[in-house]
C-alpha cells in the first residue's frame, strides 16, 4: 500500500493488472465460486433467450432433472463416480507432465475385456470367480494399453500425447470389429445386453441400490489416490519428475521406472473404470461405451488441480450440469447439444477465473477517498501470512485446455 | 460496492420480471385420451433423418389423437447403452403408460424396464425378440418397407431402362450401386426387394453392394458411394441414415433413389424417389391399445395398406417418363398381394431357384436357423417376426465388402 500512495495518482490508466504472488486459499474458493454464479446467471441468460423461460424455472429444471426422482439422483451418481474414476486414473500421469489423453481407450479395452470375459467364460465359472477375472482382465488391458505408450516415451522420448491419442482410435476399431464379430442377430453390429438371464458377470447390487457398489468403490479409489498422491514416496516421486527430470535423476530417481509404473496405475484404474461401466451398468459394450468421458476426465482433472477431493467435486458438477440441461431439452424439444453448452458456459467461466485468481485488477485511485481505496487494495497485501496455494506452480498453466507438452518438457531436457 | 450491489439487484429484478411472463400453453387435449401419457426415446436427434422420421410420426399421432404436447416426451441423443434403460425408467417416473424406442440398439434396455415395470407398454421399432422373450407389455413393430423398396426399385429400372434406350448405356451396363449399413438381413431384406423392384422391368439389371458398418457415417457413405459410382455404377440407392450417398450423387450427376424421405431439396437434379417407414400408424394403433385396455400385438407389420409405408413424390427431372404410372401401378398389385416381393421363381441363388429356406427368426448367439419360410412359392417375410429375416444373397448381386 505504502509504494502506491507515493505514487502521483495523475498520469495513471483507468485500471491496470498486477500479478497476484498467491491469494489465500478461501479467496481463491470465492473467486471460483463467484464464476460459478457467473456460470449460470449466463447459462439463464442464455436459456431466458433461446428457451424464454425465467432464471428461476431453469435453475428449478436443472434440480429437478437431477435430483427430481430417485432414479435420477442414482443415475447423477452413478455419472459422476465413473467419471471421478476416469479422472483419478489420467490424474498421477498429469503430476508427471505425462499428457496422457487415451484414458478414453484405455478405459474402453477394459471394457472390452470385461465383455470378453462375460461371453466366453460366462457360464463357466460360478459369478464371484467370473467378477474376480473379469476386474482383473480390464486392470491389466488397461494398464498395458497404458504401457505401450509409457515404454515408447521413457525409452525413445516419443511424444505421449500423440501416441495415447492414437492408441484411442485403436482400441475404438478394435472394439467395433468384435461388437461386429459377436453381434446378435448375425450382422447386426450389436451384442445386446449379455447374461441378461443368467446375470454372469454382472456386479452384485447393495440392496436394491445397482449403482451403489459402483459409487462405493469410487470413493474409496479417490481416498487411495489422494493418500497416493499426496502422502507416500511414490507420490512425490511423481511430482519430482513432473517438475524436472533432471532433477529427479540428480536425487537418484530412476524415471523411467517411474514413468512406467505411474502410467500402469494410470491405465489400471482406467480398467478399472471400464470394468465398472460393463459390469455395474451397461453389462454390454459398443464402440461408444466410453462416451467421451475419457476426454471429459481431463478436463476434471485439470479443473481440480489434480487434487482428487476437489475432482469429485468438479466430476459432480459436469454429471449434474449434463443432466439436467439434458431435462430442459427433453422438456422443450431443443436439440440435445444443448445440455453441452450450458456446461461448456460453466466451465469456461471456472477456467476463465483462474484469471482473477493470478491477476488483481488495480483501478485508477479517487484521491476523495482514499480510506475506501485502501479497504479495495487490501486482499493483495494481506495474503503474505497466508499459505502458498497446494499446487502454485501448475497455476500459470490452467487456461490450457489440453496442453503443449514439447514446449514445457523438451526445455528442460 | 453499492454500485455492484445496485447492478447485481437490477439484473436480478430484471429476471425476476422476464420471470413473469406467459405460461405454456393449454393442457387441455382431448377428454378421450387424458389419462395417456406417451413417451419416445431416440437415439440422435432431429439432424439424423432416421431419428427425425420417427419424431414426426410422434408428433403427428399425438396431434391426430389430440394428445397435448405436455404428455408426449421425447428423448433424444439416448446411446444404446445402460443410458436407454435410464431413459426408459426415467419416462415411467413422469408417468408414462407407453414408451417406445427408435434404435436397434435399444431392445434390451428396453426388455430390461419391461420386466421392472409390468403396468407400462414398451414398444420397440426393429427389434426381433418380441416373440421369444414373451413378455406381456413388450412389442416390435416394423412395417414391410421391402413393399416400399420394390417400389422405388421399379423407378430404379425405369430409369435404367430409359438410360439404355437412349443409347447412354449398353443393356449389360445397368449396375446398381448400393450403400448399406450392416450385412444384417434387415439391410439385406431391403436391398433385394431394390433390386427386384428393377429387375421386374429391366432383366438386365445387376448390383454392386459397399457397406459402411455404420448406420451414420456421413463421410464413409459418401466415399461408398463415390467408389460404386467409380466402378461404373449408373444408379445410386442407400440404406443408411445420413446425406453422404446422396449429395455425392448430386455432385457426380448420377440418379439417386433415396430412403427416409425425399431429399429433393439437396438433390434436385438426381434424386428420383424415397421410400420410408411412417410410424404414425403404429403410433395410433398402440396408443389405442392402452386407452381401450386391449393388448398390443407382440409383432405388428404395417404395409402399404395401413399407410405405414410411403412413397415420397417423384421428381420428374430426374426420374424416367412414365414412371408414377407404372410404380402407382405396382403399389396398388402390392397392396392386392398380387405381387410377391421374394417370388422364389424371380431370383436364383448359384443359379438355382430356392425351394427351401431356414431363417434364423429367433434370434440367438449361434445364429441357429429356425424357421421354414419358403412356401407357396415365395419367402415370406416379416410373418414371424416384424423385422426383416431374408438374409439370402442371390444371384446378380455382388457384394463388394463383406466385412460388415
Amino acid at each position: 500500500m505504502t509504494e502506491t500512495k507515493n505514487h502521483k495518482p495523475i498520469r495513471e490508466p483507468l485500471f491496470h493488472l498486477a500479478k497476484r504472488d498467491n491469494l489465500p486459499r478461501h479467496k481463491a474458493l470465492l473467486i471460483r465460486l463467484a464464476a460459478i454464479l457467473v456460470g449460470m446467471l449466463i447459462v439463464c441468460l442464455f436459456g431466458l433467450l433461446i428457451v424464454g423461460w425465467d432464471p428461476f424455472r431453469i435453475i428449478s429444471t436443472i434440480f429437478d432433472g437431477t435430483f427430481g426422482t430417485p432414479n435420477r439422483r442414482w443415475d447423477l451418481f452413478e455419472k459422476t463416480a465413473i467419471l471421478l474414476c476416469i479422472s483419478l486414473a489420467v490424474t498421477p500421469a498429469f503430476r508427471m507432465r505425462f499428457w496422457n489423453i487415451g484414458a478414453e481407450g484405455q478405459t474402453l479395452i477394459a471394457c472390452l475385456a470385461s465383455v470378453t470375459c462375460m461371453l466366453k467364460i460366462g457360464d463357466k465359472v460360478p459369478n464371484p470367480v467370473l467378477l474376480l477375472i473379469m476386474v482383473t482382465a480390464s486392470i491389466i488391458a488397461g494398464a498395458v494399453w497404458a504401457i505401450i505408450p509409457a515404454v515408447f516415451k521413457a525409452f525413445w522420448n516419443t511424444n505421449e500425447t500423440l501416441f495415447t491419442l492414437m492408441m484411442n482410435y485403436i482400441a475404438t476399431q478394435i472394439t467395433a470389429y468384435y461388437v461386429y464379430i459377436w453381434s446378435v442377430p448375425k450382422g447386426s453390429g450389436h451384442i445386446g445386453i449379455i447374461n441378461a438371464n443368467t446375470k454372469a458377470g454382472w456386479l452384485v447390487s447393495i440392496g436394491d441400490y445397482p449403482y451403489l457398489l459402483n459409487i462405493l468403490i469410487v470413493i474409496v479409489m479417490t481416498i487411495v489416490s489422494y493418500i497416493y498422491l499426496n502422502h507416500c514416496k511414490h507420490g512425490y516421486e511423481i511430482s519430482v519428475v513432473g517438475e524436472s527430470e533432471k532433477t529427479a535423476r540428480y536425487i537418484g530417481i530412476n524415471v523411467k521406472v517411474v514413468i512406467l509404473r505411474t502410467m500402469a496405475i494410470s491405465g489400471a484404474i482406467c480398467g478399472l473404470a471400464g470394468f465398472l461401466i460393463v459390469a455395474g451398468a451397461d453389462h454390454t459394450i459398443i464402440a461408444g461405451s466410453v462416451g467421451g468421458q475419457g476426454f471429459t476426465a481431463i478436463m476434471v482433472s485439470w479443473l481440480a488441480k489434480f487434487n482428487p477431493i476437489a475432482m469429485a467435486f468438479f466430476a459432480f458438477l459436469i454429471a449434474f450440469l449434463g443432466k439436467g440441461a439434458k431435462e430442459i431439452t427433453t422438456l422443450t424439444g431443443l436439440d440435445s447439444s444443448f445440455a453441452d453448452i450450458v456446461t461448456g458456459f460453466v466451465i469456461f467461466c471456472i477456467i476463465g477465473c483462474e484469471f482473477f485468481i493470478n491477476f488483481t485488477i488495480k483501478f485508477r485511485k479517487k484521491e476523495a477517498l482514499p480510506g475506501a481505496e485502501a479497504a479495495k487494495a487490501e486482499p493483495v497485501s494481506e495474503n503474505t501470512e497466508e499459505q502458498k496455494d497446494a499446487v502454485p506452480e501448475t497455476e500459470e498453466k490452467n487456461e490450457e485446455a489440453i496442453p503443449d507438452n514439447d514446449g514445457k518438457e523438451g526445455s528442460e531436457q | 460496492m453499492k454500485k455492484i450491489l445496485a447492478m447485481l439487484l437490477t439484473v436480478i429484478m430484471i429476471l425476476s420480471l422476464a420471470g413473469c411472463g406467459g405460461k405454456d400453453g393449454n393442457d387441455e387435449g382431448s377428454e378421450e385420451y387424458k389419462n395417456i401419457k406417451v413417451g419416445l426415446i431416440c437415439l440422435h436427434n432431429e439432424q439424423s433423418t432416421y431419428d427425425l422420421n420417427f419424431i414426426n410420426a410422434m408428433k403427428d399421432a399425438c396431434k391426430q389423437l389430440g394428445i397435448p404436447e405436455s404428455r408426449m416426451i421425447i428423448v433424444t441423443g439416448i446411446d444404446e447403452s445402460n443410458a436407454c434403460y435410464e431413459a426408459a425408467k426415467d419416462l415411467v417416473d413422469r408417468g408414462c403408460n407407453i414408451i417406445f424406442a427408435d434404435s436397434f440398439g435399444h431392445e434390451d434396455f428396453m426388455i430390461q424396464a419391461a420386466k421392472e415395470f409390468p403396468k407400462v407398454q414398451f414398444c420397440h421399432a426393429t427389434g426381433t425378440k418380441a416373440h421369444t422373450e414373451k413378455i406381456a407389455n413388450y412389442h416390435n413393430a416394423f412395417a414391410s418397407i421391402y413393399e416400399g423398396r420394390y417400389a422405388a426399385g421399379v423407378a430404379a429400372g425405369l430409369k435404367l431402362n430409359d438410360m439404355i434406350s437412349s443409347g447412354k448405356i449398353t443393356a449389360d451396363k445397368a449396375v446398381i450401386g448400393y450403400v448399406g449399413a450392416y450385412t444384417y438381413a434387415e439391410v439385406i431384406s431391403g436391398l433385394t426387394s431394390f433390386y427386384l423392384g428393377a429387375k421386374s422391368v429391366c432383366p438386365s439389371v445387376t448390383m454392386k453392394v459397399q457397406y459402411t458398418g455404420s448406420w451414420y457415417d456421413e463421410t464413409a457413405e459418401k466415399e461408398a458411394a463415390e467408389k460404386l459410382i467409380n466402378a461404373g455404377c449408373v444408379l445410386i440407392s442407400q440404406h443408411a441414415d445420413s446425406m453422404g450417398a446422396p449429395t455425392a450423387c448430386e455432385k457426380a450427376g448420377v440418379p439417386n433413389v433415396s430412403y427416409n424421405g425425399s431429399t429433393v431439396n439437396a438433390c434436385p437434379n438426381t434424386f428420383i424417389v424415397s421410400s420410408r417407414i411412417n410410424w404414425a400408424p403404429y403410433y395410433i394403433y398402440a396408443i389405442n391399445c392402452v386407452k381401450d385396455g386391449t393388448a398390443i400385438a407382440a409383432d405388428w407389420t404395417g404395409g402399404f395398406a395401413e399407410g405405414s409405408v410411403e412413397l415420397s413424390a417423384i421428381n420428374d427431372k430426374a426420374a424416367a417418363a412414365g414412371t408414377k404410372e407404372k410404380v402407382d401401378a405396382v403399389v396398388a398389385d402390392l397392396k392386392a398381394g398380387k405381387i410377391k416381393v421374394f417370388s422364389t421363381s424371380t431370383f436364383t441363388v448359384d443359379g438355382k431357384a430356392l425351394t427351401s429356406y431356414m431363417a434364423d427368426v429367433d434370434s440367438d448367439e449361434a445364429y441357429t436357423p429356425d424357421t421354414e419360410v419358403i412356401k407357396d412359392g415365395y419367402f415370406h417375410e416379416s410373418e414371424y417376426r416384424s423385422a426383416p429375416a431374408f438374409d439370402i444373397r442371390i444371384d446378380g448381386i455382388e457384394f463388394l465388402n463383406a466385412a460388415y
